[in-house]
């Protein structure tokens, strides 16, 4: 079988994978990261976003050996111990969730968003970019009120 | 999905040379369609041939009056590309609203044009821009390159290499989107140069299309209102549970006047 090495929240890592082996089958079950989730497996639902060297992709959506050589972040990378990484701490604060499905794959996100467009984010900013997450629970409002606290206590 | 060999080619060449040793072999880009097409069984190939290691594929050019955009550029670097928006503004706005974030950065324009989804958006630019789609084996120009729904001009071993759009002097894109996967329900996209104006029509009809009875009226008067006496052929419209044919026809006019509108 096919090896491959990459950096997953800054360790390096390999093992071996069939060809047709996700980069979320890899993440959840050769790693044990299931912070990672799969709600669709169709590519619509945004569960499984991961940052491959900083930009959001669907894990679902691509094969692990695609990821071959790339620096991975979870949501698994971001607390630093018991410290919760700042858009971690804000969906705790605006109560950014419900069942929490969704969420790793909206904090993921959401740094994507932040990268690209800085940490002083309006509504309509944030809606738009979060088209690509679906919630069943919360009614997006008080996840778009997270992103835009997370981001802005990312700049301070 | 099943399993199948991977490849990981450096250059063009070997890329093709994979694909004529495969028994049933894909290219596979941004594999935001073909992943998916793969996990239903749609498609299940003997060989995946990856395109991103592949230098020469990636990165815009500006060539005096037209861009040359590499099959591997993803949706979100033309989206981000400061010679496309000064060029074609109308190009990186269409890449800006493909999909969402995170299909943007893996997706890539070769990927969308190869695949020729009757509801995808850069067919419609490449129609209307008259742009030229460069392979491994020729050139082939817009008109030509898309035959039918999910049909192109490709050959089974033939890679697009870019394509190159040539600046328009004003150009929108207009797209009645589904909310839900913001494919196009109908998009038109209208160039004019001097006294010439293109218009391509994207998720109205099997295959993206010249809007020939709307560039006759258009040509000889650029407005809206010129629209009103142009007939859209109802029968040759797409229908499904997002939109009747009727309700598809209206759109095209519609986006088109809302192009025109843009570009004036
Ligand atoms: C949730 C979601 C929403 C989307 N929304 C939109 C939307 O709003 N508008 C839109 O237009 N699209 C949309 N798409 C499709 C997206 O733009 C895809 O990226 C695109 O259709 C295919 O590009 P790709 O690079 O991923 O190609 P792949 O999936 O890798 O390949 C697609 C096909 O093209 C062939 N191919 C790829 N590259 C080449 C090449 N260089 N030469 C020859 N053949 C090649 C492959 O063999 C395959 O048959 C969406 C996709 C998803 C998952
Ligand atoms: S699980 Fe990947 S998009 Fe839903
Ligand atoms: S909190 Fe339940 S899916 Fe979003």
């Amino acid at each position: 079988m096919p090896v491959i090495n990459l950096r997953v929240n800054g360790n390096p890592v390999s093992g071996e994978v069939e060809a047709r082996t996700l980069l979320v089958q890899f993440l959840r079950d050769n790693l044990r990261l299931t912070g990672t989730h799969v709600g669709c497996d169709t590519s619509q639902c945004g569960a499984c976003v991961v940052l491959m060297d900083g930009k959001s992709v669907k894990s679902c959506t691509m094969l692990a050996m695609m990821a071959d050589d790339c620096d991975v972040t979870t949501i698994e990378g971001l607390a630093n111990g018991s410290e919760l990484h700042r858009m971690q701490q804000a969906f705790m604060d605006n109560h950014g969730l419900q069942c929490g499905f969704c969420t790793p794959g909206m904090i993921m996100s959401a740094l994507d968003i932040v990268e690209r467009n800085g940490n002083d984010l309006d509504e309509a900013t944030i809606r738009r970019e979060l088209t690509g997450n679906i919630c069943r629970c919360t009614g997006y409002h008080n996840i778009v009120k997270a992103v835009k606290a997370g981001a802005k206590a990312m700049g301070d | 999905m099943y399993d199948f060999s991977y490849h990981n080619p450096d250059s063009v060449a070997g890329a093709v040379s994979a694909m004529n040793k495969a028994e049933d072999g894909k290219f596979v880009a941004g594999g935001q369609t073909m992943l998916p097409t793969m996990k239903h069984r749609l498609a299940s190939p003997s060989d995946i041939i990856v395109l991103g290691g592949i230098a020469e594929l990636s990165g815009i050019t500006v060539d005096g009056d037209s861009i040359s955009i590499g099959a591997m550029t993803t949706h979100a670097e033309v989206a981000a590309s400061s010679d496309v928006q000064a060029m074609i503004p109308a190009l990186a706005a269409l890449a800006a609203n493909i999909g969402d974030p995170a299909v943007r950065n893996c997706g890539t324009i070769g990927g969308s044009v190869a695949n020729n989804d009757p509801a995808a958006d850069y067919p419609a630019a490449v129609i209307a821009l008259g742009a030229t789609v460069k392979t491994s084996k020729r050139e082939i120009s817009a008109d030509d390159f898309f035959t039918g729904m999910f049909e192109t001009a490709l050959e089974e071993d033939e890679l697009i290499t870019a394509i190159s759009f040539p600046k328009a002097d004003a150009a929108a894109y207009m797209k009645f989107e589904n909310p839900a996967s913001r494919y196009a329900i109908v998009g038109v996209f209208v160039a004019k140069t001097g006294d010439d104006v293109r218009v391509g029509i994207t998720g109205a009809t099997p295959c993206a299309h010249r809007g020939m009875r709307l560039e006759g009226v258009l040509n000889s008067n650029f407005s809206g209102d010129a629209l009103e006496s142009v007939e859209i052929p109802v029968d040759k419209m797409n229908a499904d549970i997002h939109a009747s044919a009727e309700y598809r026809a209206h759109l095209v006019k519609v986006m088109t006047r809302r192009a025109v509108a843009a570009c004036s």
